[in-house]
């Protein structure tokens, strides 16, 4: 019969031998995920978050190539913003208001309140809109939701990282040489950061529920600035009581010092310790409210 | 060996309730979901009334490790929504699925895409989204760019590409997935035929990879040739689950009255022609056994229920077996011998095929009714299988393998 059982290899033929070959061992020893619904609060899986830094990499930098990509200015795009907003506070606030005659320049010390300023507003407003925008990836892809939102707050970091160098360029120029409280701007920025993705993580998810809060990010965002007098105000425009109430705003606290910071001023620790403490609540409560939430996102986005 | 997976009373539920002002629905519900559970101190929301309904229902099933299963079902049956969960893209409102290995799901072609970027920019997000380490698509990279034939625009925009090129050049990052477990949703059905027979042999070479596989398909012939195992969904709930040929047949074919083994064709969707007489049930025995189960070289009969609009003069029917992956495989018809008649009123033809040719197995068969004047009126694909079982068929002890092919023929042998 050998003659006649041919040594054609049909699928399943072919199938059953690597069958029988497979190591039992190997498959007992594979991780084990259990899918069942889960309900109630959650904290952040840091462990998952860390397995999958690669893919946060990637989201952050394909959203800083995506945003340069054919465009002829290119990064410049990234100082030009704060830029501008820098010369409209100098121009109307400095010049017109007569807020430049109280602050040694001026244009320096809005341009390091309105640097941080346009990193938080742009994390915060595309980390908010960013479930919504990669709604695809939640659809068809598993992996730790909150590395959306998280890539936005990196993008925004790099445009932040290149208009740092444009503070560094003014100081030159100016020949103002930061003091020993340079040490506590990267804290500071971290700290920014928190806040930016605490709000945007907070935000991203009531979007994919509700579309209004798109609205109230955009609008708000602006509100916050003028809510945020670190940025364009002298450092005395407001006494000291209504100066720690201010802080309670955490970009205000963090702003404010980080100015400090940068330009050799002295920092205010009672505002700093306000605003951080408001600063990780904020983030805390983002967090938790996204995880409790982010079972529901495919399902309702 | 413990299961790859293990699926256990997995049920999804969706709303599809509409009211008044859909947008304010989740906010409310879930302040309302959340007083309700403060007070009654459990999670349990309003019952199955209206607004909401089971994409999922009481699905249990278990995979071996290597296997591959086809999931099949008409739109709607809960495919992707079963793919859905098992990928953990959404919850599951109840039951377990436990799931041993690292699982990679491809629900679409290149997903994380983005028109901007390069071909090889897109290859790293494509493949880091669909859970790569860089280093894997460092070493694999070459591989894909050759397996997609788009060497010389790997650094142009995707925008660029024509349709065909961005389709292989991200299937190509998905063929070379190393997870232990893949599930896959209808991603053949693209590029040009030459493309998709590499795809499928791409499909094919995971399978032999001691790879667990899942596997949606509309294309009965992929999932034949590809999966041993097959499930058959059916609004939400497993209908059937087992061979994957058989699963098929049961798929494809009528409502099978189980009592009489009549085929109901009434309401069959997979029906052509012009009209002016209806098909109404099929049937087919043979001697000695019930049902359409039929013994190879005996006498098959087919019985078939036409009711015509109006009366039909020479009426031309056909009947036609197929295999389970849709190969056609025979046809008898009145009209090639000299068998025509007129059919009047609602009627039962019988068609008798003496010693029966096809060897063991489970084939498809379709029948129709047409006239020389109007072609054809009414025919029903696949609509019932058979099954040809026989112990002997060559009645002398020598077993049949399936390799022999699904024709059966006498033969007399002389040596000279």
């Amino acid at each position: 019969m050998s003659v006649v059982e041919p040594q054609v290899t049909r699928p399943e033929d072919a199938v059953l031998p690597s069958t029988a070959t497979a190591p039992e061992s190997s498959a007992d020893d594979l991780p084990l995920t259990v899918i069942e619904p889960r309900s109630g609060w959650h904290v952040v899986d840091l462990g998952e978050l860390w397995r999958f830094r690669e893919l946060l990499y990637f989201l952050t930098w394909r959203d800083v190539a995506v945003r340069y990509k054919q465009t002829v200015l290119g990064v410049a795009w990234a100082f030009l913003q704060p830029v501008a907003t820098m010369l409209v506070f100098v121009v109307f606030l400095g010049r017109a208001a007569g807020l430049s005659a109280s602050v040694e320049h001026y244009a320096l010390y809005v341009l390091t309140g309105v640097v941080p300023w346009t990193f938080f507003a742009n994390a915060v407003t595309s980390s908010g809109n960013s479930l919504v925008a990669n709604e695809r990836l939640i659809t068809r892809v598993y992996f730790p939701r909150l590395i959306i939102p998280l890539s936005c707050v990196g993008a925004a970091g790099f445009d932040f990282a290149i208009s740092v160098l444009l503070i560094a360029l003014l100081m030159v120029w100016y020949g103002v040489l930061p003091g020993l409280t340079l040490l506590a701007a990267p804290l500071l920025i971290v700290l920014l950061a928190a806040t930016a993705a605490g709000v945007g993580i907070f935000l991203s998810a009531l979007i994919v529920a509700q579309r209004d809060f798109r609205y109230i990010l955009n609008f708000g965002v602006q509100l916050w600035m003028f809510a945020t007098p670190a940025i364009y105000l002298p450092p005395d425009a407001l006494g000291p009581n209504s100066r720690l109430l201010a802080a309670l705003n955490p970009a205000q606290g963090l702003i404010f010092n980080l100015r400090a910071s940068l330009l050799g001023g002295s920092l205010d620790l009672p505002a700093l310790a306000l605003s951080t403490a408001v600063a990780l609540t904020v983030l805390a409560v983002g967090c938790l409210y996204f995880r409790a939430v982010e079972r529901y996102f495919a399902d309702i986005i | 060996m413990k299961p790859a997976i293990r699926v256990e009373n997995l049920s999804k539920r969706y709303r599809i309730g509409t009211r008044t002002h859909p947008a304010n629905r989740n906010l409310t519900e879930a302040i309302t979901d959340g007083v309700r559970r403060l007070f009654r101190g459990s999670k349990q929301s309003n019952g199955e009334g209206d607004g909401t309904f089971w994409a999922l229902k009481d699905v249990s099933f278990e995979v071996q490790p290597g296997e591959v299963v086809g999931i099949i079902g008409r739109n709607g049956a809960g495919k992707s929504t079963l793919l859905k969960i098992l990928s953990r893209i959404v919850e599951p409102t109840s039951g377990r699925a436990e799931v041993r290995g690292r699982i990679a799901s491809l629900l679409e072609v290149g997903t994380g895409f983005h028109p901007e970027l390069t071909g090889r920019e897109n290859v790293y997000m494509n493949g880091s989204i669909l859970g790569m380490s860089k280093r894997e698509i460092d070493r694999k990279f070459d591989e894909i760019v050759a397996f997609a034939e788009i060497e010389q625009f790997i650094d142009t925009p995707v925008k660029r590409y024509s349709s065909g090129m961005y389709v292989r050049l991200a299937f190509a990052v998905a063929a070379h997935l190393d997870a232990e477990i893949l599930v896959v949703d209808e991603v053949l059905a693209v590029g040009d035929t030459a493309f998709r027979e590499k795809c499928i042999g791409a499909m094919r070479s995971i399978s032999n990879a001691d790879r667990t596989v899942f596997f949606v398909s509309h294309s009965m012939e992929v999932i034949i040739s590809l999966c041993k195992t097959c499930v058959l969904l059916e609004q939400g709930r497993v209908r059937s689950i087992g061979d994957a040929k058989v699963v098929v047949s049961h798929y494809l074919s009528g409502a099978l009255d189980e009592a009489t083994g009549r085929f109901d064709l009434r309401t069959h969707p997979y029906r052509r022609g012009v009209g002016g007489a209806k098909i109404l049930e099929a049937h087919v025995s043979s001697e000695g056994n019930s049902g359409n189960v039929l013994c190879s070289r005996t006498n098959a009969t087919f019985t078939i229920l036409v009711e015509p609009a109006r009366p039909i003069r020479s009426a031309r029917m056909a009947i036609a077996i197929e295999d389970a992956g849709g190969r056609r495989l025979l046809t008898v018809a009145n009209y090639f011998h000299t068998y025509t008649f007129d059919i009047l009123r609602t009627t039962e033809v019988t068609c008798n095929i003496p010693n029966f040719c096809l060897a063991p197995g489970r084939y498809l068969f379709s029948v129709s009714i047409g006239t020389k004047h109007d072609g054809l009126l009414d025919s029903v694909d696949c609509a019932g299988w058979l099954e040809v079982t026989t112990s002997d068929v060559f009645g002398t002890g020598e077993p049949y393998n399936p390799v022999y092919g699904p024709v059966l023929a006498d033969s007399t042998w002389h040596c000279v």
